[in-house]
């Protein structure tokens, strides 16, 4: 599933330079060193971190796209550098655990 | 490529914001030079996580990264406090980072053994009140 396709699934994009990305499997952490240990190339990344550095670990961990759990806000400074970056970055209403069963069920 | 291409780095201690700055522009480097996205990806994480460490822990450093035929040498430098204990550092968990850091999603304990993961060697130079040196190789 591309990145794009989850827009008419409930998630909202804050920053989509890269929509036509594949979304391949999901990781879900805050630890910004545990997701980079551990998250796979193109996994869709669930987090509630909204730091600069989320933007970094992303891009250098080369993760299909960000999606932001619980609606948790995103300064219009740090949206702005995503774009720039090229890191798609995504919000979703829901708790993690909702949000990624959702987006099990649409990738499986 | 016959020559090694050297792309040299000064790392901001007192920016923390910023700090990614110098491995992101080698994530565009190397690919610019045509390396595998893991590849590229290897060497951005290792360096990363060298560049936050130098920036929590020593106050800045130096960066270096030497690409040649048959790898990608990574090389860390700061004057820093050193490392007392360098097989502690290296256990997944262990963490000097102090709460302000880990609320910024750092000091899991994981920056120096995911370098060791992401490169194929790695060498750590330190001495206390002097500084430290990390040197790590991606081989192509």
């Amino acid at each position: 599933m591309k990145v794009n396709e989850l827009l008419s699934h409930g998630f909202e994009s804050l920053s989509l330079p890269d929509g036509e990305r594949e979304i391949d499997g999901v990781y879900i952490g805050d630890l910004l060193s545990w997701v980079m240990g551990r998250a796979q190339m193109d996994n869709a990344w669930i987090t509630i971190m909204t730091n600069v550095n989320v933007i970094a670990v992303a891009s250098l961990a080369d993760t299909s796209c960000v999606i932001l759990a619980e609606d948790v806000d995103m300064p219009e400074d740090l949206v702005q550098t995503a774009r720039e970056k090229d890191v798609n970055i995504l919000r979703s209403p829901d708790p993690i655990y909702e949000t990624a069963l959702r987006l099990a069920a649409l990738i499986a | 490529m016959s020559e090694p291409l050297v792309f040299h780095f000064d790392v901001d201690g007192e920016n923390f914001t910023s700090a990614g700055q110098a491995s992101t522009q080698v994530k565009k480097n190397l690919r610019q030079l045509g390396l595998s996205p893991e590849i590229i990806r290897r060497v951005s994480i290792a360096m990363y996580e060298g560049e936050i460490n130098m920036v929590i822990h020593a106050d800045g450093g130096t960066a270096d990264v030497i690409v040649s035929d048959d790898g990608i040498d990574i090389v860390l430098k700061d004057q820093g406090p050193g490392i007392p204990n360098v097989e502690q550092a290296m256990q997944e968990g262990f963490s000097t980072a102090t709460d302000s850091i880990r609320s910024l999603g750092f000091g899991a304990g994981m920056g120096l053994p995911n370098m060791k993961r992401y490169t194929d060697s790695m060498n750590i130079d330190t001495v206390v009140g002097e500084g430290t040196t990390v040197t790590m190789r991606v081989d192509l």
